[in-house]
């Protein structure tokens, strides 16, 4: 019988020893797959939970977590001012997830990681119900209003930025959305708010400030400019005044708007082809350059990289390589040029604080729930080998400066709508075809002295930038302007 | 303390129940920083029965294997503080009325160990005992006797209000049955005079009446639709079988019989196609018939390695966390670890179990116990398993762990049992008496 008993023992032991690997595959290998499957509420139960902290802009919360009466959820996540402020804060929700801030800040907010959230260690270790951070904005609230109040219900996005510092003071996109019922502790509200979301033809779930990308138009000669002077032009050297350059070896000559001469006499100046927009000189200009010499400025502005927001942003785009007639067209921000309106705010911060790329950043502090300061701004130059922060000397953003002051103040300025008194501000507008026949888009890229720099584009405009745009970026800039 | 197999228990006791108590006084402070005085209610309560329990095995059973009750025990406190745990996320009221039925079962342990001061009169009783199978497994169907249909099964009997299953204490007679039957017909089944196709089977009427009974068995109790018992039955049957006779033969038609059996209850009951299905593909109905499946693997998967801690965990997700998926709130909460530390200890109750087969008495001790271990052995596997997705889930209980006096009772029992033959095979060789009358020695 002891033959017998040992071989029932050895079954024993394999049965055993099933259950032990089966084990080990569950909750070591399996367990990631596990814990983020769609049927699985638990690391959401326990990271709604905790008391998520809230987003602040000036002293006001725009995203904050109200105890709830009973339900297994014990907090909902508000909105108090939804369309204003959702592109930024995005929504925190049980069914979609998270978007925005509260997704990219999603650790700081809940105050810890999510490894410990979905195994609860923290309340084992630090102590139970220890509330998030704070997350204290750099979001001038006037700033954004006024972004709001400007567009007056048109599709478009405005950024403001401290040229300084490269905070984000602005940063409002129309159409917007409600965040609330997407953040919802009812599924069928959740689904009821998001599908008109997710099939509006007017993609109100696009944020147009940092995830959409448009062909900068003339906005985009400032980066041309910048590519001369860089060369050793001087904003005073003379071009040829025509009404239409006719460019090589394509049918497709380049205009001026209007198709009129760049202003009086035989010929005409950087400045006043600056001034007056004229396409005829840039596209001239940016042949001479060359192709690469474009790019390359191009991408020491930060074109081909993505800026490192705290939200997810779309790299502006400029080919390598390009033909003739291509690069006369770049050489305008049309065809194959694209740019965010972030991106272009960083441009115009870049020219008013003397030719260094910041780091753009939404973050002024994160506070602990005592109040301590756990992280300050970002602040710095943005160096990402092999380009350094500083797409152009002192003395280039100097002169691009005066150029761009030149284009709002000087006789027959395109700009002239955006001036504000008292202020030396400058800017260049853009109106940037994007399909023929279509409406254009129309830019406006500016500063205010060093108090702030500003983008703004309005797709499908019935006007140009100086019509259109510029009277934006004045009403943000004035309400951005320090007291 | 001593030396000695009881010293050793005493002192395994104390493990026990302390460990028991720390888990307690553990879940008390998931929930406040003071210590509720229920908390060391268990620990208390533990220490008491523990008492009990050990100074009665020493009068009547004091050479017998001291590392089996500790276990029981330590399964039993750890079962009282788990479903403690699960009576808090879920607002049951479970625990005092786990912790009475452990006063009870250990009463009856001690009762039995200090009556039953020799195995063998259980083998004198062998017709008596598989009369009482039949009438246990019966009796849910008894009116006035019955508490109905409870989840989908008619499996209790309500006894002066206290709800019984039968069927638990049913698989123990039948296994006694079961070793007196193959103790005797031992040699007439070992031998081979029939040929059916490769395989050699003794003559009909030898295996007719043990077919019959186990026959029987097996169809009232997928008849009542307990296929969880049926199957740890039919276990444990092939087990002694295969013991009893030496012959391979038996649990491989044994295991080819099963295989025709549960094709014909896929083929007939819609319930088992369910179970089926649950198991091949959980992820076909999550919010359904596999919510249980899939909510047991999320909550281990939430454990992890070290557990979320004792009183962390959901167990409110998980249906029936009290009673069949108590093992999954013991996973989330204690992790792989404390998982695997519960496994090895039904895996020492299984390898010593087994070793006290090997050494016992007579053949009828040693049948005996390789029945009742089997049976401990593979329920453990079954719950387990079916919990992790191993095997298709059938509902049955964890062994001294999960809520539920009868099952409690019936392993208390068993254990009592094997205590019983431990007890007999050292006393012989330390010739102690007790009483043995004539038996068959074994092979």
């Amino acid at each position: 019988m002891n033959r017998q008993l040992g071989r029932i023992g050895a079954m024993v032991l394999v049965l055993f020893g099933a259950l032990f690997v089966n084990l080990n595959v569950i909750t070591l290998l399996q367990a990631d797959e596990l814990a983020n499957h769609p049927a699985n509420r638990r690391v959401i139960i326990r990271e709604y939970a905790i008391e998520r902290g809230p987003i602040v802009v000036g002293e006001e919360a725009i995203a904050r977590s109200v105890p709830t009466e009973g339900g297994q959820y014990r907090y909902l996540r508000t909105y108090p001012e939804p369309e204003l402020y959702a592109h930024i804060t995005g929504y925190y929700s049980i069914v979609l997830q998270r978007s925005g801030l509260e997704r990219a800040l999603n650790e700081e907010l809940t105050g810890r990681t999510t490894e410990v959230v979905a195994q609860n260690l923290g309340e084992l270790l630090g102590g139970a119900q220890r509330p998030g951070n704070a997350v204290e904005l750099t979001i001038d609230r006037r700033a954004q209003e006024a972004a709001r109040d400007a567009l007056a219900g048109r599709e478009g996005a405005v950024v403001a930025i401290d040229p300084t510092t490269g905070a984000v003071l602005a940063s409002y996109a129309n159409p917007s959305f409600d965040p609330n019922p997407l953040s919802s502790h009812d599924t069928r509200e959740i689904n009821e708010a998001w599908a008109p979301l997710r099939d509006d033809p007017d993609r109100p779930l696009v944020d147009r400030a940092t995830g959409e990308l448009y062909p900068p138009g003339s906005a985009f000669k400032v980066i041309v400019a910048a590519a001369a002077l860089e060369a050793g032009d001087d904003p005073s050297r003379t071009f040829p005044n025509e009404a239409t350059f006719d460019v090589p070896q394509t049918t497709q000559n380049i205009s001026n708007a209007g198709r009129v001469r760049c202003g009086e006499g035989d010929e005409v100046t950087l400045q006043t082809g600056f001034r007056r927009s004229c396409n005829t000189v840039f596209a001239r200009l940016g042949l001479e350059l060359g192709d690469d010499v474009l790019a390359a400025q191009a991408e020491a502005f930060g074109f081909n990289r993505t800026p490192p927001l705290e939200l997810p942003v779309a790299a502006s785009r400029i080919p390598l390589d390009q033909d003739v007639p291509a690069t006369a067209q770049s050489a305008i921000g049309q065809r194959d040029v694209q740019a965010s309106v972030l991106h272009m705010a960083m441009v115009a911060a870049t020219v008013a604080n003397g030719g260094q790329l910041l780091r753009p950043h939404l973050v002024q502090t994160v506070r602990g729930p005592d109040g301590a300061i756990l992280r300050g701004p970002d602040i710095g130059r943005w160096e990402e080998p092999p380009a350094d922060g500083r797409p152009v000397s002192p003395r280039t953003a100097q002169q691009l400066r005066s150029l761009m002051i030149d284009a709002v103040t000087g006789p027959g300025a395109t700009g002239g709508s955006a001036a504000i008194e008292g202020i030396e501000g400058g800017g260049k507008t853009g109106t940037a075809q994007t399909a023929p026949g279509a409406r254009p888009v129309a830019w406006f890229i500016g500063f205010a002295g060093d108090d702030v720099a500003v983008a703004v584009a309005v797709p499908d405009a019935d006007g140009g930038g100086g019509a259109i745009a510029a009277p934006v970026a004045r009403a943000v800039m004035t309400a951005a302007i320090r007291d | 303390m001593g030396d000695g197999p009881r010293a050793t228990e005493a002192r395994l006791l104390v493990g026990a129940v302390l460990i028991t108590s720390a888990a307690g006084v553990l879940l008390g402070w998931s929930r406040s920083s003071e210590l509720p005085p229920a908390a060391l209610v268990t620990g208390i309560a533990m220490a008491a029965i523990a008492t009990v329990a050990h100074l009665t095995v020493r009068v009547p059973a004091p050479d017998a294997d001291p590392i089996l009750l500790p276990i029981a025990f330590l399964l039993n406190g750890l079962g009282l503080v788990f479903v403690q745990r699960v009576d808090l996320a879920t607002g049951s009221e479970l625990a005092a009325a786990q912790a009475v039925w452990t006063a009870v079962s250990v009463g009856i342990f001690c009762a039995l160990l200090l009556f039953l001061r020799e195995v063998r009169v259980l083998a004198r009783l062998q017709y008596t005992f598989g009369l009482l199978t039949i009438v246990l497994l019966l009796s849910p169907l008894i009116p006035g006797l019955t508490a109905g249909v409870i989840n989908g099964a008619q499996l209790w009997i309500d006894v002066f209000g206290l709800r019984f299953q039968p069927g638990e204490i049913a698989k123990l007679t039948m296994v006694v049955f079961l070793a007196a039957y193959l103790e005797r017909n031992r040699a007439l089944l070992s031998v081979a005079t029939q040929r059916i196709g490769p395989v050699l089977l003794p003559a009909p009427r030898h295996l007719a009446p043990l077919l019959v009974a186990t026959g029987a068995a097996l169809v009232i109790m997928a008849g009542l639709r307990d296929l969880g018992s049926a199957l740890l039955f039919f276990g444990a049957f092939l087990a002694m079988l295969y013991v009893a006779t030496g012959r391979l033969a038996y649990p491989v038609l044994g295991i080819f019989a099963f295989a025709i059996g549960a094709t014909v209850a896929y083929q007939l009951f819609g319930h088992v196609r369910v179970r089926v299905s649950i198991w091949l593909d959980p992820w076909a109905d999550v919010a359904g018939s596999s919510y249980q499946l899939v909510q047991s693997l999320f909550a281990l998967a939430t454990g992890g390695l070290t557990g979320t801690g004792l009183g962390f965990g959901r167990p409110q997700d998980v249906p029936f966390s009290a009673t069949d998926a108590i093992f999954v709130v013991i996973g989330e909460e204690l992790g792989l670890l404390g998982a695997t530390a519960v496994l090895l200890l039904y895996l020492t109750i299984a390898m010593r179990g087994l070793k006290i087969a090997q050494t016992a008495r007579d053949e009828f001790s040693t049948l005996l116990a390789t029945g009742l271990t089997v049976l401990i052995a593979f329920q453990t596997f079954v719950i387990i398993g079916g919990l992790t997705r191993l095997v298709p889930l059938t509902g049955i209980t964890l062994p001294f762990v999960s809520y539920g006096g009868s099952s409690l009772l019936s392993n208390y029992l068993l254990i009592a049992l094997l205590l019983r033959i431990s007890d007999e095979s050292r006393a012989a060789v330390l010739g102690r008496s007790t009483h043995h009358g004539p038996g068959r020695p074994r092979a």
